[in-house]
């Protein structure tokens, strides 16, 4: 387990290592001035430019300029953001958590909802059951979320009117920014509604996390039903069978443990691509997250915004699969010895 | 698991039942507004931004004195009574005694308004001496294009109560101007305390006024959010919050009306109006604007320099289809350079009517035969005076290919089209003006006189002293039968030289709920919320 934990930990160094080049070199790719892309400031003056420039490292080696760049990075100094005019580090800071409350919702959801609806449809193999799940899923995974949720939006909040377009919660709520996340503030709070307010966020959670949820969810259904399957083939499933076990225990004590592990795995994974699709339903209703954020920087061409944001969010993006991974391999001995480049 | 889901089915559930004590707890609460942008600053002295001054302009801030928008009579604000001495040339104003400024939380005020602020407040535009003068640039965009820094000798205080405003020259828009948006006043304790601590940047950024909201919060992109002033001098204010909802995208605006997020929302875009119309639960208001919406020659740079040019694209544009492809019946045609709501109006039969036979033989008198290649700048955002600048600068294009002139569409996004409109790069500009005073000067000197130029507000960088001089006149009386006069013959100057080229007045429109009332539409300047409540 030490040497597995030491493997993984330096690809994880490597891969930080990576990004941080990566992302030190955009503001040299970037169009625009070098110390505006950098500073995020306009116009600035001479001796000010001179502060700069000192500050940057910018008459030194590329190397000296990228040791002063991971300092800066490790003391949250980001820049400043060129169409706000604020630090991006407090931008992200306040605007992360907003993203990754509806990732997790939808992370929950899909769970809650794809293990179960695969597990049917893996013991009712070709059956109407398994057929009902299978199509639905076929429709769920095809459909574009920028479509659906377009669709939702027309059907419950134009014309049905049951849900609110857009935000995180009604307006007039004034909830104190805590932890920024928004469940969490609101049990924080000290204020009269209460029930109210977490009624009104979960309302607002919605539809949003319904979109969010779609993808995952549908990968989760065919990824559980594809290895119960399997595991159902195996030998020992067939014995236990043969000894004259119920189809409840068979598939509860037996088959369900041995088919969950890969799933578990892809749980971790799906993040990534949640992320990526939570940019897109964060524009479409409007979530005060970092993906739409991002997205308007592009729009905006506020390089320091969208330096800072890409690091985030890969930063995010490469811990979570790395979480999910060691998770992964604490469940599951006989992964811990699958080593990566070992003859 | 199914255990889990039937556990978390209701939780689901209860979040799609409308809960009317939800809606209720909400509705009391107070008010959204869905708004444009994102607000410029929070100083309406500082910017000149329609959207912004909506936001920030009557909610935070009050003026000595304000204009009724039904009699056009001067109405005490902050003063409550003034006279005019010296040939007009000293005014006095005598001040409201106990008017609070607010209290947030980054300032606590430890004395009532008085005269120390009004003269803070005035001197800030152009004294040199104001600590505050240059703070972000010097730059008073609408004082500097009326020349109120050449027009202001000092304001002096006479007592705590009493502030005299010293003139170099007497200026019958002088009160008009005070009476705008713009000339709001600040709390001269609140900037002494930032000057203390080195923050005076903060001054125009997290406000104090006196105004009906006190600010409390704003997250760029998503929200503002003011409480109610407790202490306004004037009324109690009915909504305990106002909140502006920032959206940019039109189309957003007129869903969240529909999803009833919004209360309020400002310019409901031209298509979108007769559907509004027929919903029950909105209403639509419609007001005359003071506002005009024209097509400005940089008549410094040839060929554009030729009044025969000017006339000659004049000639070419089809306004009825502009019309009706723009604006949809919000708007009517522009007669002059005036709207005809404005008591200086006076038609102006010079005006070019659509007649490209006549354009072609301009500009063959001209010396263009062939036609020229020009650029043609649209504003990119939608304005009353123009919802849809680009579709209309299309029309223009597909106008003036008829007489063989080709333009070239030029879009930049707003603040750097602005800037570089400022700086007279372009040769023709789809732009526009919404009045903040009815003085009919207003559309005259911010627009089109030599100060405004050199302010960079002059969209065709037009000079004129003949023009300047019956601008002064017009200021130098009282009499308003000689303003008249006056400014008729400065709009057929307008008519003949065509410094630019008048197109359209656009109606005023704002879509609410039905249950929300006592919202200030008004004809010229930002909109007042001091007063909107819901309909029990």
């Amino acid at each position: 387990m030490r040497e597995y934990l030491l493997r993984r930990l330096s690809l994880l160094t490597f891969m930080l290592f990576a990004l941080s080049i990566f992302t030190f070199s955009l503001s040299y790719l970037f169009p625009g001035e070098l110390l505006t892309n950098l500073s995020g400031l306009t116009n600035s003056n001479y001796t000010s430019t001179q502060l700069l420039e000192a500050k940057y490292k910018l008459n030194e080696s590329l190397l000296q300029q990228y040791i002063a760049f991971l300092g800066r990075i490790t003391h949250g100094d980001w820049g400043i953001s060129l169409s706000s005019g604020e630090n991006v580090f407090e931008h992200i800071r306040i605007l992360f958590p907003a993203t990754i409350e509806l990732c997790v919702y939808a992370l929950i959801t899909s769970v809650v909802i794809g293990i179960p609806c695969g597990i049917i449809s893996a013991v009712y193999h070709r059956r109407w059951p398994d057929n009902l799940i299978s199509s639905v899923t076929m429709l769920g995974f095809s459909i574009p979320i920028f479509w659906l949720a377009l669709l939702l939006i027309m059907t419950f909040c134009l014309t049905l009117g049951w849900f609110p377009m857009s935000g995180r919660i009604g307006l007039l709520f004034e909830i104190d920014a805590v932890t920024n996340f928004m469940l969490l503030d609101i049990l924080l709070a000290d204020f009269p509604y209460h029930g109210l307010a977490f009624q009104d966020a979960l309302h607002h959670l919605a539809l949003p996390t319904i979109v969010l949820a779609m993808y995952p969810t549908t990968v989760l259904i065919r990824f559980t039903r594809d290895s119960m399957l399997h595991v159902l083939e195996q030998n020992f499933i067939k014995t236990a069978r043969a000894k004259g076990l119920s189809q409840a225990q068979l598939i509860i004590h037996h088959a369900l443990r041995n088919a969950l592990l890969p799933v578990i795995k892809q749980i971790g994974l799906q993040f990534s691509t949640l992320i990526t699709l939570a940019m897109i339903t964060e524009v479409i209703f409007s979530w005060p997250g970092v993906g739409r954020w991002l997205i308007d920087s592009i729009y905006q061409r506020d390089y320091p915004a969208i330096q800072g944001g890409l690091l985030a969010v890969s930063m995010f993006v490469i811990l979570a699969n790395m979480t999910a991974e060691l998770s992964h391999s604490l469940l599951d001995p006989i992964s811990r010895n699958k080593a990566h480049g070992k003859i | 698991m199914y255990k889990l889901v039937l556990m978390l089915l209701p939780v689901l559930l209860s979040g799609c039942m409308k809960n009317s004590e939800t809606e209720r707890a909400r509705k009391a609460q107070g008010l959204v507004y869905c708004a444009e942008a994102n607000p410029v600053a929070f100083n309406p002295q500082v910017t000149t931004t329609g959207s912004t001054i909506d936001i920030i302009a009557n909610q935070l801030y009050d003026k000595l004195l304000s204009i009724d928008p039904n009699s056009g009579e001067f109405r005490p604000e902050l003063a409550t009574h003034w006279d005019i001495a010296n040939d007009g040339k000293e005014v006095t104003f005598y001040l409201r005694k106990d008017v609070q400024f607010h209290t947030t939380s980054y300032f606590t005020p430890t004395r009532t308004f008085n005269a120390d602020d009004v003269v803070f407040s005035f001197s800030r535009l152009f004294d040199v001496y104001n600590p505050y003068h240059f703070v972000g640039d010097a730059n008073y965009p609408y004082f500097q294009s009326i020349g109120m820094d050449q027009l202001i000798r000092q304001v002096v205080k006479i007592d705590d109560y009493t502030v005299r405003f010293e003139l170099f020259n007497a200026e019958s828009s002088f009160l008009s101007n005070l009476a705008t948006d713009f000339a709001v006043v600040t709390s001269k304790e609140y900037a002494q305390n930032l000057l203390k601590i080195g923050k005076e940047a903060q001054f125009d950024q997290l406000p104090v006024g006196t105004g009906p909201y006190l600010f409390k919060h704003f997250l760029r992109d998503n929200l503002i959010r003011y409480h109610r002033n407790a202490h306004y001098w004037k009324h109690p204010v009915a909504m305990e919050q106002l909140v502006y909802d920032i959206t940019t995208n039109g189309t957003s605006r007129i869903a969240k009306m529909l999803t009833k997020e919004c209360d309020i929302t400002a310019h409901p875009s031209a298509t979108q109006l007769e559907f509004l119309i027929s919903r029950e639960d909105i209403r639509v208001d419609k007001a005359a604007n003071l506002n005009i919406g024209f097509w400005a020659f940089n008549t410094e740079r040839p060929p554009f320099d030729n009044p025969i040019v000017r006339r000659a694209l004049s000639h070419a544009l089809d306004v009825n289809k502009m019309m009706q492809a723009v604006f949809y019946g919000s708007g009517i045609a522009a007669k002059s350079n005036l709207p005809p709501s404005s008591w200086a109006f006076a038609p102006q039969s010079q005006l070019p009517e659509y007649d490209p036979e006549k354009a072609k033989q301009l500009l063959l008198e001209a010396g263009y035969p062939d036609g020229f290649s020009m650029t043609l700048w649209a504003m990119p955002v939608s304005r009353i005076y123009n919802p849809n600048a680009r579709k209309m600068a299309e029309l223009i294009q597909s106008d003036l290919k008829l007489i063989g002139v080709t333009a070239k569409i030029v879009e930049y996004e707003w603040n750097t089209f602005i800037d570089r409109v400022g700086r007279h790069e372009h040769d023709s500009v789809l732009l526009g003006w919404a009045a903040d005073t009815p003085d009919p000067d207003n559309f005259f000197t911010p627009l089109l006189s030599c100060t405004a130029t050199f302010s960079g507000k002059n969209p065709s960088n037009w000079c004129n002293p003949e023009f300047d001089l019956l601008l002064t006149q017009a200021l130098d009386t009282n009499d308003i039968e000689l303003r008249k006069v006056y400014y008729q013959q400065a709009q057929a100057m307008i008519a003949k030289e065509l410094p630019l080229m008048p197109i359209a007045h656009g109606l005023r429109f704002q879509a609410s709920s039905s249950d929300v009332e006592g919202i200030e539409l008004r004809p010229f300047g930002g909109i007042s919320l001091a007063k909107a409540r819901r309909a029990q």
